[in-house]
């Protein structure tokens, strides 16, 4: 089973696959596992605490100073931040492995933002479906418990008593993670917002939403901390928001996990932690980690290069550019290199001995047989009232090499769920949220839809119909092109098509009709702008239903056929086809699938405004062309305009230009007729103008009531004969093209009042 | 001794389009330190800012945090200080030990650190504008022969930079990365103090960016231009039993009267005089204009 992260991607990196066997793991031995990962999260939100506090730990020696202030990881300017409940590390995850004898071993501590919970979440969703029985008689233990301390702990620790505004702040849709993201801000129904979204006032974080800014009172972050702030951390980075750390550190805003807190992710510290842990608690560590040698303790250090072929050096800091490598597979020469760039920066470095892995049953599905291959496990814990709670299950990951040691793989790659037998919860899998929602509670709105999410669905919707007007007008030409019987309605389609500026300029026909279909690089070409459609619907995929984002995932798959050079005509009219079919699917869902909110109004008003602009456009190029008086021209008009149907089943006859006008221009019952599309667009305007209480534009208005009263009569009876049917042709012409005109304004106007601060950039200033 | 200064640091922002929100870090006031003692001093911004607070950093300097939530297009952040600088104890060369017992004095060794060590060590590693490099060692390789005390090995590397490169204000950014800076043998205060850093800092060493600015001598029988002096930088570095001993290489002496302390940190990042994220106003660069005057000079104007 795979999950395509994004929509008909290539990259395998960015797949995620899911093994159908679970992996087992006997109540007993989770119990332990839990008891060990739960202490260590204690342990090391003491360390974070102490490191960003008193430095306690490093002063008396039993924390390396280099391990944590030579850490990239480590934020000056959080020195000092008190986190809300004494608690900075929300969340942790530990990466474990099984050695031969069945003893588990921490492999690496995540603690910046432990990823993958969401995936847990999503395995254990598909394989409880596909294996219902068996997952029932194993009584396999739920994972919704961790969801809901999740929950509550977002809640519970932030600086409000009244219900909590909680965001899930991504780095965006670049992020290899941006699915489980998008996952799970679903399944923890908080918007799901990036940097650019969030601003901060007087140390107060807002989310900028349609209706102004409302207060943020917790933000999850999955995000690296180094990145969360421009103005006080990383400075060359814009994902985050400025002045971030100063809202935390004045306690206005909770942050998980607390900013700084990836500091302990290293090998390095974890051959301190048992002494540590004894130090602060004076107890054991349950959960042994893989011998890890800090090559920065002189003593340790001469012992690793005494020996250095026995062991495997890895980087102490992550941040650092040093690919593993074992000592064994190195020459004499390889071998010196390597103990010269230790004792140059001994700090920097750690000798791991990583034991056999245990390995795990795989299914194969090309040949139909079982393989066996080395596994890790990601466990999960998160802060409670009653101390860290250990989610009972978690992510599974399967090297994809019969040898290969240390799976952990931060993207992609096969997984197993990991089931937890026996001792179920009595409640069922789909856990909700345990707030009971009273009547005087409902609501009809979302309350915080993000700018961000309204300003992509116009565009959204412009790109629908942008595509569908662009890939029918280019239907309309190769079909006239590849049939070549009649010159003088291609002629006049080529001349359309190059008053829209659909066409580049140079070359032969063929050329830069193949341009027009997928060249990526023209910026008006049909492929750039499916593009663009696919990107904007990614921006909104928390809108969108599962069906409809199936089929935005079914036009990608149509869109890449046209990318194919070989194909001929014949085949690129095929493609067309079903890119219109896909296309009205998409329309359908917008017209019968999406809530009727405030961001299904601007998906609905970037749909009319672009249909408008486009339909107006050609029909004022076709009247002033010559086709108007050419019957061939007039049935590819009825085409374009998606209307030949109605036409042929109203008229039963040729296409001539009076019935036609009245059908694309009049009909107020088509709605691929201007005036139908102009009425709905100068209402939802009005509507818009009296919620928001903006001024009113009447050039929309206006113009819908001059077309009203346009007299198709006056082509019939022309008074003064052919010239005055050109002048009245010209004069509706002038009117489209005004029309066309007013729609592009009342786009800008929208992205003006409603979205344009999302867009404005951010930028840095230095002076010295 | 001791010599008292009025300095103005005038940082002028002209937007090419309104900016509609920023915020600013001003590191503009002198840090408490033993041998400065601020008698004046006043920031004078327009426009007027939405909030204003008055921090401390994690460095120990004082830090204004400025906000401004109205639409501007020009930024004028305005310091006036009035300092005394007052003599320090000269450092006793003779008595540092060798550099590599610093180091190793320095270097975990399971045992506890001296509060004075464990403030040293936050100054050791890789900052944003210092990346440490094998080539760096290499650089300063005949300054620490093994053995060398660690005072004159200092002492030799701020003359190796002061003699084998230039000062030239159009050679390098803020941005221009320590690697290109020694390569082309060029740069600005800012430049050479990371490069000592850099060389420091990559032998283990503890050494930190001082921020400030130099009285400068107008040429003889000239009168002292308004506005021509610069911010300026250098180093200090830290020695067991002596404290911290500044370093210029820019000038090739160790600062006393004529500088000025106002912040310090690991670089240039950590104490930048005024450092923002504004949302809008186009490109913008700033016009920055210092004065350091003797006191008695000022009085006489």
């Amino acid at each position: 089973m795979i999950y395509d992260v994004h929509a008909g991607s290539d990259d395998a990196s960015r797949r995620w696959e899911i093994d159908l066997l679970p992996n087992l793991i006997p109540s007993g031995e989770w119990q332990a596992l839990a008891a060990g990962v739960a202490q260590r999260a204690t342990l090391l939100n003491s360390m974070l605490a102490d490191v960003y506090g008193a430095q306690q730990l490093i002063a008396s020696g039993l924390l390396p100073h280099e391990l944590i202030f030579g850490h990239n990881g480590f934020l000056w300017p959080c020195c000092g931040i008190e986190p809300p409940g004494g608690i900075s590390l929300h969340v942790y995850a530990a990466d474990l492995v099984r050695s031969a004898d069945g003893q588990w071993h921490v492999i690496a501590d995540r603690t910046e933002a432990p990823s993958g919970a969401g995936f847990a979440l999503e395995n254990r969703t598909i394989l409880s479906r596909v294996m219902p029985e068996l997952y029932r008689e194993l009584r396999v233990q739920h994972l919704a418990s961790f969801f809901n301390d999740l929950q509550q702990m977002l809640i519970r620790l932030a600086p409000t008593a009244a219900t909590p505004l909680v965001v899930l702040l991504t780095p965006g849709r670049c992020s290899d993670s941006y699915f489980e993201h998008v996952f799970l801000a679903r399944q923890l129904g908080y918007p799901l917002v990036e940097g650019s979204e969030l601003t901060v006032r007087d140390a107060t974080v807002y989310l900028k939403t349609l209706s102004g800014l409302q207060r943020v009172h917790s933000i999850m972050r999955l995000l690296d901390a180094h990145l969360c702030d421009p103005l006080e951390l990383s400075t060359d980075s814009l994902l985050g928001v400025p002045g971030l750390v100063d809202a935390v550190r004045r306690g206005r805003v909770l942050i998980t996990n607390g900013l700084g807190s990836g500091v302990l992710e290293s090998p390095g510290l974890m051959s301190y932690l048992p002494s540590i842990n004894q130090q602060l608690y004076g107890e054991q560590l349950l959960l042994p980690s893989v011998s890890s040698a800090w090559c920065g303790d002189v003593v340790v250090r001469e012992r690793v290069l005494a020996n250095l072929a026995q062991h495997r050096i890895v980087s102490a800091f992550p941040s650092q550019h040093f690919v593993p490598v074992c000592g064994s597979s190195l020459d004499a020469t390889a071998l010196q290199a390597l103990a010269r760039r230790i004792s140059a920066s001994p700090y920097a470095y750690v000798a791991q001995s990583l034991p056999p892995q245990s390995q795990a049953p795989v299914w194969q599905s090309g040949s139909g047989e079982l393989r066996a291959r080395p596994i890790s496990m990601r466990m999960y814990a998160v802060a409670t009232t009653e101390g860290y709670r250990v989610m009972p299950g978690g992510l599974t990951r399967v090297a994809a090499l019969a040898d290969q040691r240390g799976v952990s793989c931060q993207h992609g790659g096969l997984t197993k769920d990991t089931w937890v037998l026996g001792e179920a919860a009595p409640q069922g899998e789909q856990w909700r949220a345990q707030r009971t929602i009273g009547v005087a509670e409902l609501i009809r709105q979302d309350p915080y839809l993000p700018s961000r999410v309204v300003e992509n669905l116009f565009w959204f919707g412009r790109y629908c119909e942008r595509c569908d007007a662009s890939a029918r007008l280019l239907r309309i030409i190769l079909t006239r092109y590849l049939d070549g019987d009649d010159p003088l309605a291609l002629q006049a389609a080529v001349e359309l098509a190059d008053e829209l500026s659909l066409l580049p300029e140079e070359g032969d026909l063929p050329g830069r009709l193949r341009a027009a279909l997928d060249d990526a690089d023209w910026a008006f070409s049909l492929r750039a702008n499916l593009l663009r459609l696919q990107w904007a619907a990614s921006q909104v995929r928390g809108k969108l239903s599962r069906e409809n984002w199936q089929a935005l995932v079914e036009l990608q798959r149509e869109a890449q056929c046209l990318e194919d050079g070989e194909a001929d005509f014949g085949e690129r009219v095929d493609v067309l086809n079903r890119l219109v079919m896909s296309l009205a699917a998409l329309s359908g869902f917008a017209l019968d699938d999406m809530t009727r909110d405030e961001g299904w109004r601007f998906l609905m008003l970037g749909r009319r405004i672009e249909r408008l602009q486009s339909l107006c456009s050609s029909l004022a190029a076709f009247l002033r062309g010559p086709a108007v008086y050419d019957q061939a021209g007039l049935e590819w008009l009825l085409e374009l305009g998606n209307s030949s149907i109605t036409y042929r089943s109203r008229y039963l006859a040729v296409a001539q230009l009076i019935p036609v006008l009245d059908l694309l221009l009049l009909d107020e019952q088509n709605p691929h007729a201007v005036l139908f599309q102009l009425k709905l667009l100068v209402r939802a305007n009005q509507r818009l103008s009296e919620e928001f209480d903006s001024p009113r534009d009447p050039a929309l208005a206006l113009l819908a009531e001059q077309l009203r009263h346009f007299d198709l009569r006056s082509l019939e009876h022309p008074l003064f004969g052919n010239a005055s049917v050109q002048a009245v042709l010209a004069g509706l012409a002038d009117l489209l093209q005004a029309v066309a005109i007013a729609s592009g304004e009342l786009s800008e106007r929208l992205a003006l009042r409603h979205f344009a601060h999302v867009d404005d950039v951010s930028q840095q200033t230095v002076s010295l | 001794m001791s010599a008292r200064y009025q300095i103005v640091h005038d940082t002028h922002y002209r937007y090419d389009s309104p900016v509609s929100l920023a915020q600013q870090l001003a590191h503009l006031w002198p840090r408490p330190c033993a041998w400065q003692r601020c008698t004046a001093q006043a920031l004078q911004v327009s426009p007027q800012p939405t909030q204003r607070r008055d921090d401390w950093d994690v460095f120990g300097n004082p830090l204004t945090r400025l906000a401004f939530e109205r639409q501007h297009e020009q930024l004028r952040v305005v310091a006036r200080l009035q300092i005394e600088v007052l003599e320090r104890a000269a450092p006793d060369f003779a008595a540092a030990p060798a550099w590599e017992q610093v180091r190793d004095a320095l270097t975990y060794a399971n045992q506890p650190l001296s509060s004075a060590a464990l403030e040293a060590c936050r100054y050791r590693f890789e900052s944003p504008y210092v990346r440490l490099k094998q080539r760096f060692v290499a650089f300063s390789e005949s300054c620490f022969q093994p053995g060398q005390a660690l005072l004159a090995g200092v002492q030799a590397l701020m003359e190796k930079i002061f003699t084998e490169f230039t000062f030239d204000a159009d050679a390098t950014q803020v941005a221009t990365p320590l690697v290109e800076v020694l390569e082309r043998r060029r740069g600005v205060c800012q430049d050479f103090a990371h490069l000592m850093l850099a060389c420091l800092r990559s032998r283990g060493l503890a050494a930190r960016y001082v921020s400030g600015y130099l009285l400068t001598r107008p040429p003889p029988g000239q009168p002292r231009l308004i506005g021509a002096d610069a911010s300026h930088a250098w180093v200090s570095v830290f020695c067991p039993g002596q404290g911290w001993i500044d370093f210029d290489p820019t000038n090739n002496l160790r600062p006393a009267l004529e500088h000025i302390t106002l912040a310090w940190g690991r670089d240039f990042s950590d104490v930048s005089p005024l450092r923002g994220v504004i949302l809008g106003g186009g490109s913008h660069d700033p016009q920055v204009q210092v004065t350091v005057m003797p006191l008695d000079e000022a009085a006489a104007l």
